[in-house]
């Protein structure tokens, strides 16, 4: 321990296991459906709303299971409730700390839930599965706002999950400030991958190219802070991505999740129909290794 | 910009207490750890407990309890130190550690419950009732001395004794100590305790003492300090300890501005298709553009005819 180096070599692993990595990768596109449906919607063509609406659909159940995910991954589950709430001489009081991650992550990604589910309402009553009297919840000056509250929330949750991993004493985790933005970043690419996964078909192609364009941006800005990321700490990363965790990342999310996507997305007639599908799912997957290695190559560091 | 809150010393009811560990005398004889246990009621380390099976030897040294965890709120360490192979020279240190019970505490920042309290004392203890068991406060220690307790499945570490204190009493491991290696009491008095024996130590020709978290520069002091005689690292401790919330207000701007670049990449992204779309269609047609409104979101905006 005498060469470690950064004073995070000295501290305990918080056993933030699968739970947390798939919490982490479903809300990250969650995250990023609300924001491009949000985008879609308020910025949009008649046309997007096909797109938006599906973008809806999925991130409402995301974020369910997002949040059951956050209740089982603790060791005493039953007291979840203590996040949010706290007894003050058997008064309930609101419990928040603004300066601590998981408390206003736990509030806001809560608040994310709720907006997202009433919008989902709103997609399923435009469609007619549910009494078309509830579309109100997309229409006009409330649909606005929800709308909007969900794309900002939607933002703030893809990006949290990297400031609480910063918010700690961890190798890696605590050596960068910028996972926040890294996991922004991919949470949005994952999502135009959703999206464009699920509704390449039915979309209108304008709204499948500018869902191209806002991946293989997003991709290109997660390489970049990557790279910036292994520059800065250079030494922490080699000790904690030793032993396959480096080779992980860079076949699976750097070639594998962002590389070839942004080559399909350029040379789009490469692999005909299976394009856009096989550069999303790419996507998908890489999004999914950044969380895996991110979170247990620190995890099984000393 | 995100403001963190500096901790504050609070009016405290009673002076704030502590421990100071002075690691020369300490003959690694695990007295305190013993104590520990007892008066806290903490299981030894078995298969269902953290660590491996019960009353299987390490092979480090004479250390069999491993580290600091939620069933093992003192842990002895045990360094030997002879650089030479024919053991003609050499040292070995040892060292009762134990939760530091810091001023400004990173656990107790962290913690989403405020299971962590700071007592009338200044010292630092987790309140089993309401932990819910997230974990950060394992994470956001800088000396990684707080785990889960898989009795109970809550986050547990030394408490200062804050029992025995509340009755006048010292803490069990202090009280057990042989050596007088662990010293509690008023912080104020340990320092100067602890200073007169590094000028001891310095004139007998050690001159490597020197004390570990006595002062404010170490996380606003440690109300569980130490003298030691090598650099923190070889104690296992860091030395330049931090609060988990130094990257919050770089984290959440770098995010932030992340946020607003997608943001504006969106929305540049959908006009510029827009005008593409509108400077083809009327290349093609030779029409005009009209406003209609969006039916479900009443959203006013240009479209070109015939669309
Ligand atoms: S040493 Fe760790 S557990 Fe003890 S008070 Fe400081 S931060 Fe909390
Ligand atoms: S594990 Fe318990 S004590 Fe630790 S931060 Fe979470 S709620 Fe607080």
């Amino acid at each position: 321990m005498n060469n470690a180096p950064s004073p995070t070599f000295f501290t305990e692993s918080p056993e933030w296991g699968w739970f947390i990595v798939v919490y982490f990768f479903l809300g990250g596109i969650a995250g990023g459906l609300a924001f491009l449906g949000a985008l879609l919607d308020l910025f949009g063509r008649q046309e997007d709303r096909r797109t938006s609406r599906i973008a809806h659909l999925i991130a409402a159940p995301l974020v369910v299971i997002c949040l059951l995910l956050l209740v089982v991954d603790l060791n005493r589950p039953e007291r979840f409730w203590r996040m949010m709430f706290r007894l003050d001489d058997d008064v309930l009081q609101i419990m928040f700390k603004y300066w601590s991650p998981i408390s206003f992550g736990a509030w806001g990604v809560g608040i994310f839930g709720l907006v997202a589910s009433l919008l989902f309402v709103g997609v399923l009553a435009e469609t007619g599965t549910l009494p078309r009297g509830l579309a109100f919840l997309r229409r006009g000056g409330l649909g606005t706002v929800l709308t909007a509250i969900s794309g900002l929330l939607g933002l703030f949750t893809a990006g949290y999950t990297g400031i609480l991993l910063a918010s700690t004493n961890r190798p890696l985790w605590a050596d960068t400030t910028l996972l926040g933005l890294l996991f922004l970043l991919s949470g949005v690419s994952a999502a135009a991958a959703v999206l464009m996964l699920v509704g390449h078909r039915r979309a209108h192609p304008g709204t499948v190219r500018w869902l191209g364009w806002m991946d293989t941006t997003s991709s290109l800005l997660e390489l970049a802070v990557l790279a910036i990321i292994a520059l800065t700490v250079w030494s922490v990363v080699q000790e904690v991505l030793d032993g396959g965790w480096g080779i992980l990342l860079i076949v699976g999310t750097i070639l594998l999740g962002i590389l070839i996507p942004v080559v399909l997305h350029w040379r789009p007639r490469l692999l005909g129909s299976l394009t856009v599908p096989s550069a999303a799912l790419l996507v998908i997957a890489g999004s999914f290794v950044l969380r895996t290695v991110v979170v247990l190559a620190s995890e099984r560091a000393t | 910009m995100v403001q963190i809150p500096e901790p504050q010393p609070a009016a405290y009811a009673a002076e704030p207490m502590g421990f100071y560990t002075d690691t020369t005398v300490c003959i690694g004889c695990k007295a305190c750890e013993v104590a520990c246990k007892e008066w806290n009621g903490l299981p030894a380390r078995t298969d269902e407990t953290a660590g491996g099976p019960a009353y299987q030897l390490s092979g480090n040294s004479y250390d069999n309890t491993g580290g600091l965890s939620g069933v093992q709120w003192r842990h002895v360490q045990f360094i030997e130190q002879f650089p030479n192979e024919d053991r003609s020279e050499g040292r070995w240190l040892m060292m009762s550690d134990v939760c530091k019970h810091c001023v400004q505490a990173g656990c107790l920042e962290v913690c989403p419950t405020n299971a962590i309290i700071r007592t009338e004392f200044d010292t630092v203890v987790i309140q089993a009732d309401v932990c819910n068991g997230c974990r950060a406060c394992i994470s956001a220690c800088p000396f990684g001395v707080i785990e889960i307790n898989p009795v109970n499945n809550t986050a547990m570490k030394c408490t200062l004794c804050y029992d025995r204190m509340q009755a006048g009493m010292v803490p069990a491991c202090a009280q057990a100590c042989p050596t007088a290696s662990i010293q509690f009491g008023p912080i104020a008095d340990l320092r100067q305790r602890a200073q007169g024996r590094v000028d001891q130590l310095k004139a007998g020709g050690e001159t490597r003492a020197y004390l570990y978290g006595a002062d404010d520069s170490v996380l606003g002091g440690l109300n569980s300090f130490y003298l030691l005689v090598d650099e923190p690292e070889v104690y296992g401790l860091p030395s330049d300890p931090q609060l988990p919330s130094r990257n919050i207000p770089t984290s959440s701007t770098l995010s932030a501005l992340g946020a607003v670049a997608l943001g504006a990449l969106g929305v540049v992204g959908l006009r510029k298709r827009r005008m593409d779309g509108f400077a083809a269609e009327a290349a093609a047609e030779g029409g005009g553009t009209a406003i209609v409104r969006d039916e479900p979101t009443g959203h006013v905006r240009e479209e070109v005819r015939g669309e």
